[in-house]
């Protein structure tokens, strides 16, 4: 009996997957500091205008370029006379838009695609891929420009340039994720059951695959936040003088002589962001994997 | 060993599909089974070649019986398997289940609640990320049969895998023996009337091999089910089967009760496969090879007879004229396709009732 009891205790509290995921990801401390970064950055970024911050667009030609710690202007100002701080936060709102919309937009409709291609294979999987693989002919930045050009400059646009540009990639991880995935044992045995493909797709490949994507996907958000600075620079993304972590990083360059500390931080936002996002998703991607 | 009628039967699990044709009805028949798989190379992707993986198979499943299948690595036994639980379609060819015949008077979706098939690697087979009840409960409640939940914990009662311990766990927190289990449950769950194993204990180490195979025993006899038993173990085969299958290169050569076939083989290659088994007396060590070479490439099988490019007994009339199966002996039951068995096949032992040795004398 003392046996059975101890048994019994042994025998995991029983939970939903993804209920799972959550109870094994708030236990694992670095991710939970990314977490606390990150929403720190999106929440302050949202608020910003309740915070008692200066002006991000006063500029002041005889406040130009103070160091960090300055009177009144916690992080300096820039080339412009701009308070830092109040810029680096209002910043955020577009950095942060740009770097994970056109993420986020990509995930899913590159995760749905790629994954239909690698369940369905044959005919199917050879339309979208090949269709994908078009895409790859071209520099993402290249492509990123060419549509951002042919719509027009503008927050919007860019968004749209960025998400087309993250399909692809994630496309093809998705694809070959799954039809990993596809020939397992597991998969025939459902569809013996008597499963129809969405049916499979839904309860035994989704779960199976979401993780490599969703790892793969996280990692792809400093990259666009990049492409997004690079767009601005090109004056086909954001433009001068909004806030923007990336056009701040480009406009500050010249600076960089008279005073590196200010001018290094846009580029150091950026870096906190993308580390969280990886570290965050590198713990989610452990939490999925229910072996470990 | 080889009862052919149901066994006595206590009770039957919820929902199973009724009996259509009686006890004398054949559960499965399966008429010129053709499975050919298309080789593409090239730029241009075209069809370079076939593999031969099921060339004409034709057997029976009675009700209530374990029909053993047994054959080397390659020779479309487990082919033979998806075929038979609609996994893959054949070529060419029939399967009647129960007097209904799959694509006329049965739907596949009406074919997968009746026949369910448990795999070889009993890890593979789960989804890693659904517990077990989940995993069991899966079928049933995408089938719209009532209280998926219930059955499941009522299936992991009868495969002896304890609900309250065990229905919350991933498969990767049980030992090979109890995922295969969970295998058996989940195939039950359907309430089928035949279960296809495929190579289902052959993972298993020796004591939960026996185990499980008194488990299906348990089970077949309790709930009326039919086997199909896969395996290259041709003494589970005897232990579990009443009739046994041997297959060679997608062709069935050899058919008949499983005593019939232990006692005598008739095809050479029968023999050969008997002779391979290891002896438990150390004075009939097995010192020559039965047979040498691997099996010709089912792409390009050999003519006539298949097995005539490694069968110590053939002839000029082996390569040219295929042997069709025909009983053997006195038996109705065992057959064989060999022109050793036809008188008048123009073989030189033909109808002299020689029996094959299953070693070079």
């Amino acid at each position: 009996m003392a046996v059975a009891e101890i048994e019994l205790a042994r025998t995991p509290k029983r939970r939903g997957y993804w209920a799972g995921v959550l109870h094994r990801v708030s236990g694992d401390p670095v991710a939970m500091v990314c977490f606390v970064v990150l929403m720190a950055l999106i929440l302050s970024a949202i608020f910003a205008s309740w915070l008692p911050l200066q002006d991000p667009y006063k500029a002041s030609m005889i406040a130009r370029l103070k160091p960090i710690g300055t009177e009144g202007h916690l992080l300096g100002t820039d080339e412009q006379g701009r308070d830092m701080l109040a810029r680096l936060i209002y910043g955020g709102r577009l950095t942060l838009l740009i770097g994970l919309m056109p993420v986020v937009v990509a995930f899913f409709i590159g995760s749905a695609l790629g994954i239909v291609a690698g369940y369905a294979g044959g005919r199917t999987n050879t339309i979208i891929m090949r269709t994908v693989d078009v895409f790859f002919a071209f520099p993402s930045v290249l492509l990123a420009i060419a549509i951002s050009g042919a719509l027009g400059a503008g927050i919007v646009n860019s968004l749209v340039s960025l998400s087309i540009v993250f399909i692809p990639p994630i496309t093809r991880v998705a694809e070959s994720v799954t039809s990993g995935v596809r020939s397992a044992d597991y998969i025939e045995a459902a569809r013996a059951s008597g499963g129809n493909a969405l049916t499979v797709m839904r309860v035994h490949v989704i779960g199976n695959v979401l993780g490599p994507i969703f790892v793969y996907a996280s990692s792809l958000t400093s990259v666009c936040m990049i492409l997004a600075a690079g767009l601005s620079f090109l004056g086909v993304g954001v433009k001068p003088p909004e806030p923007e972590w990336g056009l701040m990083l480009n406009t500050l360059r010249s600076a960089i002589y008279m005073n590196p500390w200010v001018a290094a931080l846009p580029g150091l936002m950026i870096f906190i962001t993308s580390l969280c996002l990886n570290l965050l998703s590198d713990g989610l991607r452990s939490a999925m994997n229910v072996k470990d | 060993m080889s009862q052919h009628t149901a066994p006595d039967q206590t009770e039957t699990l919820p929902d199973t599909l009724p009996d259509i044709g009686g006890p004398a009805q054949p559960l499965v028949v399966c008429r010129d089974l053709k499975k050919h798989f298309p080789i593409h190379g090239g730029i241009l992707g075209r069809q370079v070649a076939t593999v031969h993986a099921v060339d004409g198979v034709s057997f029976e499943v009675r009700k209530g019986e374990t029909l053993g299948v047994v054959g080397e690595s390659g020779c479309g036994k487990s082919t033979t398997a998806r075929l038979l639980i609609g996994l893959i379609a054949p070529d060419e060819g029939k399967i009647i289940f129960d007097g209904q015949q799959l694509g006329e008077e049965m739907s596949l979706r009406e074919l997968r609640r009746g026949i369910q098939m448990v795999f070889q690697d009993s890890y593979a087979s789960l989804n890693p990320r659904l517990t077990v009840e989940d995993s069991i409960a899966f079928g049933p409640r995408i089938n719209g049969l009532d209280d998926p939940r219930g059955r499941a914990r009522e299936m992991m009662n009868r495969v002896g895998l304890e609900p309250a311990r065990f229905a919350g766990r991933y498969p990767h927190e049980m030992s090979g023996g109890q995922r295969q289990r969970v295998n058996i449950a989940r195939a039950l769950a359907m309430s089928p009337r035949l279960v296809v194993l495929d190579e289902a204990v052959s993972a298993l180490d020796k004591s939960v091999e026996a185990q499980v195979l008194n488990l299906l025993n348990d089970l077949r006899r309790d709930l009326g089910l039919t086997y199909v038993f896969i395996s290259h173990d041709l003494n589970v085969v005897r232990y579990i089967s009443d009739r046994v299958l041997v297959m060679y290169l997608g062709e069935v050569v050899e058919v008949g009760p499983v005593d019939e076939v232990y006692a005598a083989q008739a095809h050479p290659y029968t023999a050969s496969l008997f002779a391979a088994m290891p002896s438990m007396d150390p004075d009939h060590r097995t010192t020559v090879p039965p047979l040498s070479g691997d099996p010709p490439n089912p792409i390009d099988p050999p003519t006539g007879c298949r097995f005539h490019t490694r069968c110590r007994y053939a002839e000029d009339v082996c390569a040219s004229a295929k042997p069709l199966l025909r009983p053997f002996g006195d038996s109705t039951e065992h057959c064989a396709a060999c022109h050793i068995h036809d008188p008048e096949s123009g073989h030189s032992l033909a109808g002299s009732g020689f029996l094959p040795k299953g070693t070079p004398q």
